[in-house]
């Protein structure tokens, strides 16, 4: 659940899936360490339509079966939510390199 | 002196290559006894302090795992991180479920998940899951979760079913090999096992007996079998295989980083048949004269379809790993036995027959020139060759050239990096086979698995006639020497990159027709050079 009250409004940002095999487990592993480094909320999802799960989790973000060239919206909302979204994006375009 | 039981052979699937001679060690599913649940702040308390616990010990493993054993402990101790994952236990024991019984649930419900869809990757991610719940399940009722100290030397496992943590726990100097119950040839434990070299049969057909350990035991993980009690006929065999692989082993270590040669001194060269880049990871490309075929499918897994730049990243990887050795890269061989949802055609009486391999690249012309220009750019950094697969008729071949040549036009005027690649095709059609002399092209190169099964007429996959579909038949060594004849009229190479190459009793015949040039699975690269290498040129029974 959101807080509609919240008002500062959640940063966006969004990046492609470059590895053709997806976004498999060492992958999501990665995902799931950096987003933790944040205290802000960082959700993530598929498309435009994707239901928005917690990029804290790996189980959620490997659930997401997401596969190369799908589009992923990283949203974040609090503390640092700009870094948390520039570090996400960064990270799924340099394909997880490092 | 008591009665020596009797020989008792149980049948499997094989998982692995290899023997193995040792002693039955039982390994019972993990008796977890009775435990008494306590208030839900207990019962928290109870399963916080198993979590902790089965953390420790992932993290002892992955410490001495290799890469791939790395890889699936990470995994797993990345969900004892989750929150929300573990927050699916937490919240049914406050519900007033026990520990254990709210564990079981939450991994049960995540387990169905990951396999609805049918990936084998997610399916795989499964194992891991429950890998996950009967370790935390066997930390919570105190079982004892370290080897077994009834391990002995020689041991061969005999277990319902081995879970990847388990199988890493389990490995060391003591264990031979090992047969379950349950499995599949492409579970994880399987994977790890072909990786350790370990013997491994699944599905082996049998109930666990008391009674069986301590027995004296053969696995013939090849043949997919557990011989218990073996006789001392059985078991003098068996020794002697192991002594013969033993020495063949040392034999071809001795010749895996040279170039094959013949008794006689030809040289022959042997490359590698590619499914999956990651195992170049460990494999030094001076033990093959580069790559004879990559299979791209592993590119469009899921129904995808990546883009030129995925594409190229790809062939750019194994450019760079050959080092200047010729890569043989095949365009795109869906259909058959290998649908990708949206692009193969559906509902085809007999698929094997039908819009395949090429058949299928020339009707979808849009994905097929993605390839070519990722590979004409890649071919800019090395010898690379694209072979066409199942290709009928000469025309076909002038089809493909045209668009590879409307494909290096559009790279030059773009002013791309690129290079013309060799273009080569594949032999499987027997119709093909019996016309080479007509096809415009650079190399031939010959599948046998298709040219066998559409030679014999059997399917590759029905076992009902396997026995037919013998590659030793001798039209289909009469067909391969034809085919070599030609290309050495025309001055093209030719080569074979089926399984028949890759295996040491079938290779002799292969020399016999003349080939000397053959690719084969990276495992079989030793095997294959010590064939060659004990050649004399009259394997054959021709003439």
């Amino acid at each position: 659940m959101r807080d509609a009250a919240h008002d500062a409004a959640p940063v966006l940002g969004e990046a492609v899936v470059r590895d053709p095999t997806g976004l498999h487990a060492r992958p999501a592993v990665k995902l799931t360490k950096l987003a933790k480094g944040f205290e802000a909320t960082v959700e993530i999802r598929t498309g435009q339509n994707g239901a928005w799960i917690n990029a804290k989790s790996p189980n959620a973000v490997m659930k997401m079966k997401a596969g190369y060239g799908e589009t992923i919206s990283v949203r974040a909302e609090g503390i640092h939510a700009n870094s948390a979204v520039a570090a996400l994006v960064g990270l799924i375009e340099r394909d997880f390199d490092g | 002196m008591a009665d020596l039981p009797s020989e008792r052979v149980f049948t499997g699937l094989s998982a692995t290559g290899g023997l193995a001679l040792g002693t039955i060690v039982v390994e019972k599913a993990a008796a977890l006894g009775d435990r008494q649940a306590g208030s839900p702040g207990q019962e928290r308390r109870a399963l916080d302090a198993a979590i902790a616990r089965a953390k420790g010990e992932i993290g002892a493993l992955a410490a001495k795992a290799d890469d791939l054993g790395a890889e699936i402990l990470e995994f797993q101790s990345a969900l004892l991180e989750d929150d929300d994952f573990l927050g699916l236990a937490f919240a049914r024991i406050t519900g007033g479920d026990p520990a254990q019984e709210a564990w079981s649930a939450a991994l049960d419900g995540e387990v169905a998940q990951y396999r609805a869809g049918g990936d084998d990757y997610f399916k795989a991610r499964a194992e891991d899951l429950l890998d996950l719940k009967a370790r935390v399940l066997r930390s919570l009722f105190g079982t004892d979760t370290k080897a077994p100290a009834r391990m002995v030397k020689d041991t061969i496992l005999l277990a319902v079913d081995l879970t990847p943590s388990r199988f890493l726990e389990l490995e060391g100097p003591f264990l031979r090999g090992a047969a379950i119950l349950g499995g599949s040839p492409t579970s994880h434990v399987a994977i790890l096992a072909r990786a350790r070299g370990i013997p491994l049969v699944v599905g082996l057909d049998t109930k666990l007996d008391k009674a069986m350990a301590g027995q004296h035991a053969v696995l013939d993980a090849k043949a997919g079998s557990l011989t218990i009690a073996p006789s001392s006929a059985t078991l003098a065999t068996a020794k002697d295989r192991l002594d013969s692989i033993a020495a063949d082993t040392r034999a071809w270590e001795e010749l895996i980083a040279r170039p094959a040669v013949m008794g006689d001194g030809t040289p022959v060269q042997v490359s590698i048949n590619l499914d999956d880049p990651a195992i170049l990871d460990n494999l030094p490309p001076a033990h093959c004269d580069g790559i004879g075929l990559t299979r791209t499918e592993f590119l469009f897994r899921g129904g995808r379809l990546p883009d030129e730049d995925a594409q190229f990243k790809v062939y750019r990887r194994l450019m760079a790993w050959a080092e200047g050795r010729p890569v043989t890269i095949r365009t795109l061989d869906a259909g058959g036995d290998k649908p990708i949802a949206g692009v193969t055609p559906s509902g085809e009486a007999n698929p094997f027959l039908g819009v395949r391999g090429l058949r299928l690249s020339l009707r979808h012309p849009e994905i097929f020139a993605v390839q070519l220009r990722a590979l004409a750019r890649a071919a800019a950094l090395g010898p690379l060759k694209i072979m066409v697969p199942m290709v009928t008729l000469p025309g076909e071949m002038d089809q493909v050239r045209a668009i590879l040549d409307l494909v290096l036009a559009d790279l030059a005027k773009a002013g791309t990096d690129h290079a013309r690649p060799a273009l080569g095709m594949m032999i499987e059609v027997p119709a093909a086979a019996l016309c080479t002399e007509y096809f415009e092209t650079d190399f031939f190169s010959i599948g046998s698995n298709d040219l066998v099964q559409y030679l014999t007429a059997c399917a590759r996959d029905n076992a009902a006639v396997a026995p037919l579909a013998d590659p030793r038949n001798p039209a289909v060594l009469e067909l391969i020497r034809r085919c070599v004849a030609v290309a050495r009229a025309k001055g093209i190479e030719i080569g074979l990159c089926g399984d028949m190459a890759s295996d040491p009793e079938l290779l002799p015949l292969l020399l016999d027709c003349g080939l000397r040039s053959i690719s084969v699975s990276p495992a079989q690269l030793g095997p294959a050079k010590l064939a060659i290498h004990r050649y004399s040129g009259k394997a054959g029974r021709h003439g």
